[in-house]
């Protein structure tokens, strides 16, 4: 079983003072899955991703990657491991591709043809000899994941890959990580605060909050579970809201201004809007709203902090 | 692959404009001062080694190339080190400071190797500063002045015959060096405390000049702990144009500088490899 388990962490913890920032952590990475590690700003994420790339040390427990202690293995493992920690920051006074051959020296050397094609993969070939300086964000964070790919790794662990693109920049970098894991059969590791991210790329999922596990499963599993609201923009609403409130899978309805928020199933949304405009009712917009706030009431009944 | 490290680090430090400081600003000062001297130096050794001529046989001009370098040589006492504490102190806060531990320190090569690739471009770094200091003063007084015997300036008279003074120029500037590289392990260990480099600068001048005043100050407290005080070493290099020179206490000397250094590197590698990146 082991050798299908590419990371797991063994009640992983870490203490700053007195506050724990990651407690009592397990999780199971299975190979070939994209496994979205979801959680609200500063649940403890990053300081795990810092534990599992060894920036950080626990405080308790231990990684294991492909079934080894990364503290004794350190290089061993690593060297089948890429990783991108927060924002991709790099030598901005050199070309993007001497910053790679710097990267793959750490990684025991690279191919000059193997980073051309990383390069070429990330879509940066063309501007692989500019200096980074002159790179816009959503660049940096592509040549981000051209570092974390340099060795060819089993296993690339992404940390908040997305966070402060563009939405342009934000579905590029989405649409390389899905390539890679198609393409390359890399495992992918992909922390976000963003459920929809997860949603939209992720296999598997773990979720933490207050540096603690809430719960780890399949994607389509757990949020096939929850029940989420769906904001209902309907002429006229009084009787839009009559008709809601009478259809059996609506779990509750109410009218906030002009809009009705409808606790339903995601799956029945389409359906109840089919009911509506049967019903003769004009339906000006109609949202689902499934936030990582509202899927953590529906399955912790508590409100996190965002 | 620590050859690879070694070299992207020097690459990497040769290829920042803050490395260039101090090549420029030697580039500039000792051209300054010689040519200043030339200009209106003449009379002014002329007045310090007023009857000397008389009383002594000097061979050739005393105003020479030797005496120049030599003069210029006490730039080791402050200035050199600030110029190194500017590199050697951003050797590792800069990677903190621009993120790029994170991009590091994430791969097979340990910490330990990361460090002391990082410790060998440091102290090229040093090395190449401090001969270029040498070579310039050198080459630039003997250009414009020529060589002689060495006045050495102090409390007593010295005179180094022109014949001698080759040997121990040289020395003088290894042991330069050795104490620069004392200097630069200092920087390099403040430089792994904090994430700016801005604080090893000021930490390593903070302590050069205030140990320099406790190593000065004929108080017989500060007495008491010179020995324990690098700085109380630092003046090795100038120990080799006393007559006759003192050998002893020169390998003494050279030897607790070296144990500063190597006891410096061991905090930084032990400080640099238990850290937590949070950079």
């Amino acid at each position: 079983m082991s050798g299908d388990i590419v990371l797991e962490t063994v009640n992983l913890g870490k203490k700053y003072g007195d506050r724990w920032a990651v407690r009592g952590l397990n999780l199971s990475v299975p190979r070939g899955e994209i496994f979205g590690f979801l959680g609200p700003n500063g649940a403890g994420k990053s300081t795990t991703i810092r534990m599992i790339l060894s920036l950080i040390t626990p405080s308790t427990g231990s990684v294991e990657l492909f079934g080894l202690p990364l503290r004794e293995n350190r290089g061993t493992v690593l060297s089948r491991v890429g990783g991108l920690v927060e924002r991709a920051d790099f030598y901005l006074y050199l070309s993007a591709r001497r910053n790679l051959e710097i990267i793959a020296d750490l990684n025991g050397g690279v191919s000059p043809s193997a980073i051309g094609e990383i390069l070429e993969t990330v879509g940066l070939a063309s501007r692989a000899g500019d200096r980074v300086k002159s790179y816009s964000h959503g660049m940096k964070q592509r040549l981000g994941l051209a570092s974390a790919l340099l060795g060819s790794p089993e296993l690339v662990v992404l940390d908040e890959p997305t966070s402060g693109l563009d939405p342009h920049g934000i579905k590029e970098v989405r649409d390389l990580i899905a390539r890679l894991a198609a393409e390359r059969k890399v495992t992918v590791f992909l922390s976000s605060h963003l459920l929809s991210e997860i949603e939209q790329l992720a296999t598997s999922m773990a979720i933490i909050n207050n540096g603690s596990l809430v719960v780890q499963g399949g994607v389509h599993e757990l949020l096939g579970a929850g029940t989420g609201t769906v904001h209902v923009t309907a002429v006229p609403s009084g009787r839009a809201l009559e008709i809601i409130r009478s259809l059996p899978y609506v779990d509750g309805a109410t009218l906030v201004d002009d809009r009705i928020l409808v606790k339903i199933p995601a799956a029945q949304a389409g359906v109840m809007n089919a009911e509506l405009v049967r019903a003769g009712i004009e339906i000006r917009a109609l949202v689902p709203e499934r936030s990582l706030e509202e899927y953590f009431l529906s399955i912790t009944g508590e409100v996190p902090p965002l | 692959m620590m050859r690879a490290i070694i070299g992207n680090e020097i690459f990497k430090t040769f290829r920042k404009w803050r490395t260039y400081i101090g090549f420029i600003a030697v580039g500039a000062v000792v051209p300054l001062v010689e040519f200043g001297l030339k200009a209106e130096g003449g009379s002014l050794v002329r007045n310090m080694t007023r009857g000397l001529g008389e009383d002594f046989l000097i061979v050739g001009n005393l105003f020479n190339a030797y005496f120049i370098t030599y003069f210029i040589l006490n730039s080791l006492w402050i200035h050199v080190p600030f110029l190194i504490s500017l590199v050697a102190g951003d050797q590792l806060a800069g990677e903190a400071t621009g993120g790029t531990f994170r991009l590091m320190l994430i791969h097979p090569a340990s910490r330990t190797r990361i460090l002391a690739a990082k410790y060998a471009t440091t102290l090229l770094y040093t090395f190449s500063l401090v001969a270029f200091l040498a070579l310039l003063s050198l080459g630039l007084g003997m250009a414009l002045f020529g060589r002689g015997d060495l006045i050495v300036p102090g409390g007593t008279l010295t005179i180094i015959p022109r014949s001698e003074v080759p040997w121990r120029l040289v020395l003088a500037f290894g042991l330069g060096i050795w104490s620069m590289w004392c200097v630069a392990s200092l920087a390099f260990l403040f430089s792994s405390l904090v994430e700016n480099a801005i604080g090893p600068i000021i930490g390593t001048m903070a302590v050069i000049i205030v140990f320099l005043v406790v190593s000065s100050t004929p108080i017989s407290l500060f007495t008491a702990v010179r020995p324990y005080l690098f700085t109380t070493y630092l003046n090795v290099w100038q120990r080799v144009m006393e007559q006759p020179v003192p050998w002893s206490e020169i390998a003494a000397h050279t030897a607790y500088l070296g144990l500063f250094s190597v006891g410096f590197y061991i905090a930084t590698w032990y400080i640099f490899v238990t850290k937590d990146v949070l950079s």
